[in-house]
């Protein structure tokens, strides 16, 4: 199957319905297919959704070393000048940060300072979800993405993520997204198209939870017609995982460059998948935090910037976020406590590059936490209607904010 | 039959899968008695036997090379207390379960911890205190050195506290959200300043000098509290009996129905509140709609084909439930695992299409004997297929195909 009928394949999927792909995606014949679809607008956009777990400290990461306040509350965390990676502005990024630091320069980098949420929570668990449900008041059962998703055919492939778990980022009321493993899927011999559309049939009366185990071989059948055109060309995966010196905070992700390899692959190879959700974890960082931060965003910096590249020209924005930023005064560990608002970056084609949203202020703080100033569902508003052109309503219980000037 | 039912659903919850002859004699037996039975209290447990902590040995100058070969042999050490440990969960009882939950719940990661010894003196605190009072757990746990290091508490100090381990105490361990404040975090923190692990002994004490002994207003009470003091207030506080049997609820019965009066009323034992669990109607009308953890299905299906966990199958075990997403002391966070739906992915459909079938591989003689859908059923302890399920293992003839599909089944993925 070559990459247009793949395409129109997808579409059809958004016509029909879930209900015909449910049967095999085989079934559905090309004849079904072109009387149904135009082509997938060639400009349609792909967003790349980066998770850092653990509260990534936002003030470490970009750097308002300009401001006298900010040496005094974390005397044994900052740079020597010759160091920081100049923004402008009297912010820097950390020198853990070189490759975005260059993006930042040739204008394709956004950082939307000052994000965050009212009323935070400084839970990693808790902030989490109300990042990915972006529901603040009470965190629901689905995710912003999935619910997206639900608005569209639901076909799981539209949403991919590469975990192991599901995360709840991409958990619709209707539908999910996939988790796939590894780059290709090839199916055990045990398991023929016959077993798996039997295995996948809804059956009458069962529990919630085994109609979604049901449902996951009829997603499977559909996942695997897609995958199957992409070629594992990613670095094998690591199976001694390093030692880690951050309380663990979620993400139990191959590493960050076997992620974005095979997103890469994927969008190369002409998916239509839409969105992508990859993770970094290890930012749990109560003590020593310097050091092991920025080998932490050097992770980050290499794999993320070496994939904006490649996709240049391709229509991907990657978004870039965490469960919060951290205290802004250093404990005696030369670590810092759980906080509130921090950066998000924004990155890729139609991002206007530089600092938007306005930079919290070091000393008028809540309870020693920066106060935010631009609201997260803003941003989250501005992706869906900028990158996966649909009302941000919809996913985002009537939100009608806006992050203005950041999408061309 | 009903009986038969019941007893199946008690065993398949309180242990890591019951077999058919465990079945057939629990049924003998009755629901209470084998609800007696499965609370019996545990014997002893003698930890496997590992040379000491190569790195907590190494002197102060050590070089380069001489750390990186000892966290080398650390990881070994963790590997093979894995190992061990697999092979105990699949020896059967409820006692290994209880661990596992434990486990799951004061989730600390060897990969930050990195000492097996530390992570296994920490089980044996779940196997000594775990079934009882949760007083005692409680005030070993915040001494607890594998605990210690994976919260910063060694890092936690008089001059500027560290909250990590305060705050995961109260939100995860004991009260939940909701229960208390920031103030009371900011509290706690200070209230378990000083405590250091010295990793020659694997033992963690108070040092007086970085100890904050100052008074507090914590969760309500201002005063001085030790670490004592702050677990007694803990277990006093009204949040923990119900925080504490919603987790047993999620793990045991189901994510999703709220826990039972009865169940609230059996206070902080842990024993008494999984018995009067097991003896609510509603724990009875959960069967089929909790998720198997991947730990809970491999270990399960390892015992119901008669896999032994030796040399040769203990190595490949841990790499299979690295694909499947949870490997033991390796939680991906201090949250514990997910639980429901998030386990049920197009990704755990194929891990464990292809751990169904090397599994199968690996019980030639389960295979063997296997003759239709209905015996397979017996076999997995599954009450029963649905249609679709037994349409499409109707057809299948290769014994071995049958057995791997029957793992990786809707109704084996839940229980």
């Amino acid at each position: 199957m070559n990459t247009l009928t793949r395409r129109r394949l997808l579409i059809a999927g958004g016509i029909t319905g879930g209900a015909a792909l449910a049967a095999g995606a085989t079934a559905v014949g090309l004849r079904d297919v072109l009387a149904t679809a135009p082509a997938r607008d060639p400009l349609a956009k792909t967003l790349v959704l980066v998770t850092l777990y653990g509260g990534n400290d936002g003030l470490n990461t970009v750097i308002p070393y300009a401001d006298p306040a900010y040496a005094a509350a974390r005397p044994g965390m900052t740079y020597p000048a010759e160091e920081l990676l100049d923004l402008g502005d009297g912010l820097a990024f950390n020198p853990g940060m070189p490759g975005l630091h260059r993006l930042y320069g040739s204008g394709r980098l956004a950082v939307v300072r000052g994000v965050g949420y009212p009323r935070p929570n400084r839970s990693h668990f808790q902030s989490m979800d109300i990042w990915q449900t972006a529901q603040p008041d009470r965190p629901g059962t689905t995710g912003w993405l999935g619910r997206w998703l639900d608005t569209t055919s639901g076909d799981p492939r539209l949403a991919v993520s590469f975990e192991p778990v599901l995360p709840p980022l991409l958990a619709g009321a209707t539908s999910a997204g996939a988790t796939v493993p590894g780059g290709t899927l090839t199916l055990p011999k045990a398991a023929g198209p016959g077993v798996l559309t039997a295995f996948g049939t809804p059956a009458a009366g069962e529990s919630a939870a085994q109609a979604r185990a049901a449902a996951c071989f009829a997603d499977l059948m559909r996942v695997q017609d897609l995958m199957a055109q992409v070629d594992d060309g990613a670095p094998a995966g690591d199976e001694t995982e390093p030692d880690a010196p951050a309380t663990a905070t979620g993400g139990d992700a191959p590493p960050l460059d076997r992620q974005l390899a095979l997103v890469a692959r994927c969008i190369e190879a002409g998916a239509a998948t839409r969105v992508y959700s990859v993770s970094l974890g290890g930012f749990d960082l109560h003590a020593d935090s310097k050091d092991t931060q920025r080998a932490q965003l050097a992770r980050l910096d290499g794999p993320l910037a070496a994939f904006a590249e490649r996709m240049t020209g391709r229509g991907v924005v990657i978004a870039v976020y965490s469960e919060f930023g951290r205290r802004v005064r250093a404990n005696a560990s030369d670590g810092t406590d759980h906080g509130t608002a921090s950066d998000v970056f924004l990155l890729g084609d139609g991002v206007r590059g530089g600092l938007h949203g306005e930079q919290p202020s070091l000393t008028d703080l809540d309870d020693g936490d920066l106060k935010h100033t631009v609201d997260f569902r803003d941003v989250y508003a501005t992706l869906l209607a900028g990158v996966l052109a649909t009302d941000p309503g919809l996913a985002l219980d009537g939100w009608t904010g806006r992050l203005d000037g950041v999408m061309t | 039959m009903a009986d038969r039912r019941a007893i199946s659903h008690l065993l398949r919850r309180l242990t890591f899968g019951p077999t058919a002859a465990e079945i057939d004699a629990a049924t003998a037996a009755g629901y209470e008695a084998t609800l007696d039975g499965l609370l019996r209290p545990a014997a002893e447990v003698r930890p496997p036997e590992l040379d000491v902590d190569p790195y907590a040995m190494l002197d102060a100058g050590a070089a380069r090379e001489q750390r990186q070969r000892a966290r080398q042999e650390q990881r070994a050490q963790v590997a093979t207390a894995t190992r061990w440990w697999l092979a105990r969960m699949a020896g059967g009882g409820s006692a290994e379960k209880l661990t596992f939950f434990w486990h799951g719940h004061w989730a600390t990661s060897a990969r930050k911890v990195r000492s097996a010894h530390l992570m296994l003196a920490q089980q044996q605190t779940f196997r000594r205190y775990g079934a009882g009072d949760t007083g005692p757990l409680i005030r070993a746990m915040l001494r607890d050195p594998a605990l210690i290091i994976w919260l910063d508490g060694q890092r936690n100090t008089r001059k500027a506290p560290n909250e990590n381990l305060a705050r995961e105490v109260m939100e995860l361990f004991t009260l939940g959200l909701g229960a208390y404040s920031e103030a009371d975090v900011k509290a706690a923190a200070r209230v378990l300043t000083g405590w250091q692990v010295d990793h020659r002994s694997g033992t963690a004490r108070l040092v007086p000098q970085r100890h904050d002994d100052g008074a507090v207003t914590l969760l309500g009470r201002t005063g001085t509290f030790d670490v004592d003091s702050f677990a007694d207030l803990l277990v006093r506080h009204e949040a923990h009996v119900p925080f504490l049997a919603g987790r047993l609820w999620a793990r045991y019965a189901g994510t999703t129905s709220p826990v039972p009066s009865p169940v609230l009323a059996a206070g902080r034992d842990t024993t008494a509140l999984i018995r009067a669990m097991c003896r609510a109607p509603e724990f009875a009308a959960t069967a089929g709609t909790l998720v198997k953890q991947p730990v809970e299905w491999l270990i399960g299906a390892v015992r119901q084909l008669g896999i032994p966990v030796d040399e040769r199958t203990g190595a490949r075990l841990p790499a299979v439930l690295r694909t499947l997403g949870q490997v033991p002391f390796a939680p991906p966070s201090v949250g514990g695992w997910p639980e429901g739906t998030a386990w049920l992915t197009t990704s755990g459909t194929v891990a464990r299409l292809r751990a169904g079938q090397q599994l199968a591989a690996l019980a030639p003689a389960a295979a063997e004997g296997l003759d239709g859908a209905e015996q397979l059923a017996t076999l997995l302890a599954v009450d029963t297929w649905t249609d679709r399920t037994y349409a499409g293992l109707r057809d299948v003839d290769d014994p071995r195909r049958l057995l791997a599909l029957g793992l990786a089944s809707p109704e084996y993925a839940v229980h």
